[in-house]
């Protein structure tokens, strides 16, 4: 049962792929303006045009093209950048660090906050003070990450300049590192003044991404934990005489929390998406902010390795999620 | 029981504020919109190097008329928000409208008549969900070119989705219910029955989502005129005013506050919106 589901899973995850790449590949194929023609300087002849075009295989048809770089990425070759002239997979894969490294601070963020806010809201239910965590909450969530950025911006890098708004790392300072997930390494080196810088750095653009999310899961999770609290067996608990924060943490949250995971797994995927405009608005060093710079160049191998990848992140975080919830529900399990 | 009633009181008092704020809002932005060569003080796209970086009016060294300061290039902050309003109520009737209406009628298709529409329909959701949305509409404004239609254009592609999946979803829902099979048996059609029963039904969502969508696109709007991809550079727009503010924030912050703060209220006021229809289609509020 779970093997047949899980087989057929990938089978869904692997044609949404394969849309996702011809889409991609015939979209940016309509872009007007030859691409070659640009990086070539201005005295370049007609000749040179055709002998680079060639090179990058752009003279042939669309689909004689598609199988070709089909061919390549299942060698592990993704075509090589036209305005660096190196491999979109290096390229694409010296920055991936950077965005999943925002990412899951981001997560970690959104559910620190929404949760803090939903079980605050449980325990003072009744009071002004629940009122006013609905309110903050709807305000978040109707707001995206984008104004977020730009608001936080103001307040923390212009009114009162306390973190970093621009960049992922000081630029005068000298990097040791030898992986790409700065934060991590940092840590696990014991460069405390560099995981601090780099922290300070990514605070903003990893409040910006959270707070949307943050509502999301305050709200959901508060109404599960309102319809766990009426339950018997938490009325059982409560004249067994345990207080109100045992009763809200160790017997409602362990049965409200399910719906809430399942959310936050679909809701991670529109936050790595956020990514891309976040990271141009903080100037941080990420894939999304590289996929913008290629669009405006016209860099179609790197704009087309760029989009395949995040589009694996977002069907792999699906797939994850997915089986999770089998393995986590029993009722789902053993039915 | 009474306790019960005073909630139900309470919760309406509230919706009724925010919708009446929201409205008055967007109403008062229609205004400024449509008369917007009455209300501005300026006209928003003359230069003035002169009068370059004014503060706004409360601040030493403001100048009288320029009520919100001025930008790098002496244009008045306050005449480009009033403007710029234009734009953006447009693309979010224009795009909200066709996205709702696209999005929604192949969701009510696939909901309803399932078979091999919905498998096609699902499938394209599917793939549509594995794209990142910002990344998507930079890329179709960078193919069809910038400009008011391929904003439109690229919204519609892009949120059809939002619809198609929530609409899908209804749709099947009350296709299962026994008043649709009582319609069948009473002789009506498949299309009819999906038209003249099943619509009418998951109208109220629809008009929900509707009013979220406009102020999505307004976002959408501004973030491709951020990223300078909107309309020509002139042209005062939200997005466009943000970036210039952006870049030039520790010299002029007010060029980048105010349109900030007009967005933050206009997406507030259709989420708001949004909100309060969906608590009036609620039973068990009305």
């Amino acid at each position: 049962m779970f093997w047949q589901k899980l087989i057929a899973r990938i089978g869904t995850t692997a044609v949404t792929l394969i849309g996702v790449a011809v889409i991609v590949f015939v979209v940016i194929r309509v872009v007007p303006g030859n691409p070659v023609a640009m990086m070539l300087p201005p005295g370049a002849t007609e000749a040179d045009v055709a002998r680079l075009t060639a090179l990058y295989g752009l003279d042939k048809s669309i689909p004689a093209q598609f199988l070709i770089w089909v061919q390549g990425v299942l060698h592990g070759d993704f075509g090589t950048s036209i305005t660096t002239r190196q491999p979109v997979l290096d390229l694409v894969l010296g920055r991936l660090p950077a965005t999943l490294e925002l990412s899951i601070m981001a997560l970690v963020m959104a559910v620190a906050i929404g949760g803090t806010a939903a079980l605050t809201g449980t325990r003072l239910r009744g009071t002004k003070a629940e009122g006013a965590i609905d309110v903050a909450n709807g305000m978040a969530l109707s707001v995206p990450d984008f104004l977020w950025g730009l608001a936080l911006i103001l307040l923390f890098g212009v009114l009162m300049p306390v973190f970093h708004i621009s960049g992922r790392v000081t630029p005068s300072l000298e990097l040791p590192f030898t992986t790409g997930f700065y934060l991590f390494e940092s840590l696990f080196r014991l460069r405390f003044d560099l995981w601090a810088d780099i922290v300070s750095h990514m605070l903003m653009p990893a409040l910006a991404l959270a707070i949307p999310l943050a509502a999301i899961i305050g709200q959901l999770l508060k109404q599960s934990l309102k319809e766990t609290m009426h339950l018997d067996y938490v009325t059982l608990s409560r004249t067994k005489g345990y207080g109100e924060n045992h009763v809200i943490t160790r017997e409602a949250l362990p049965n409200a929390i399910l719906p809430t995971l399942t959310l936050v797994g679909v809701q991670f995927t529109f936050l790595i998406g956020g990514t891309v405009i976040v990271e141009r608005l903080f100037s941080y060093e990420g894939l999304g902010n590289m996929a913008i710079d290629a669009v405006i160049n016209r860099d179609l191998p790197l704009i087309q390795g760029i989009v395949i990848l995040f589009a694996v992140i977002f069907t792999a975080v699906n797939l994850v999620v997915d089986l999770l919830y089998t393995v986590l529900n029993p009722r789902l399990r053993h039915g | 029981m009474a306790d019960l009633t005073d909630g139900r009181g309470a919760v309406k008092r509230r919706i009724g504020t925010r919708l009446w704020l929201a409205g008055g809002w967007l109403t008062l932005l229609l205004l400024a919109a449509v008369f917007a060569p009455l209300v501005a003080p300026q006209d928003p796209l003359a230069q003035d190097l002169f009068l370059t970086r004014l503060p706004p009016f409360w601040e030493k060294g403001a100048e009288a008329g320029y009520w919100l300061g001025t930008d790098s290039l002496g244009r008045d902050v306050l005449s480009r928000v009033i403007y710029g309003a234009r734009l953006a109520l447009v693309v979010a009737l224009v795009a909200g409208s066709i996205t709702c209406i696209i999005g929604s009628a192949l969701g009510l298709m696939a909901g309803f008549l399932r078979g091999w529409v919905d498998l096609v329909i699902s499938r394209l959701i599917d793939i549509w969900m594995a794209f990142p949305p910002v990344l998507f509409s930079i890329l179709l404004i960078a193919v069809i070119g910038p400009g008011l239609h391929s904003i439109i254009l690229a919204i519609v592609i892009i949120d059809w989705t939002r619809f198609a999946r929530v609409v899908r979803a209804e749709a099947m829902a009350q296709g299962a219910m026994d008043y649709v099979a009582s319609a069948q048996v009473a002789g009506r059609g498949r299309i009819g029955t999906m038209l003249r029963e099943i619509l009418p039904n998951v109208l109220p969502t629809i008009v929900v989502l509707l009013t979220l969508e406009m102020g999505i696109a307004v976002i959408v709007e501004a973030i491709l005129s951020f990223v300078n991809l909107s309309i020509s550079t002139d042209d005062p727009t939200w997005g466009g005013m943000i970036a210039e503010g952006r870049a030039s924030v520790y010299q002029a912050w007010w060029v980048l506050v105010f349109p900030l703060i007009t967005l933050f209220l206009t997406v507030l006021a259709f989420s708001q919106l949004g909100e309060g229809l969906k608590d009036r289609f609620d039973p068990v509020l009305r």
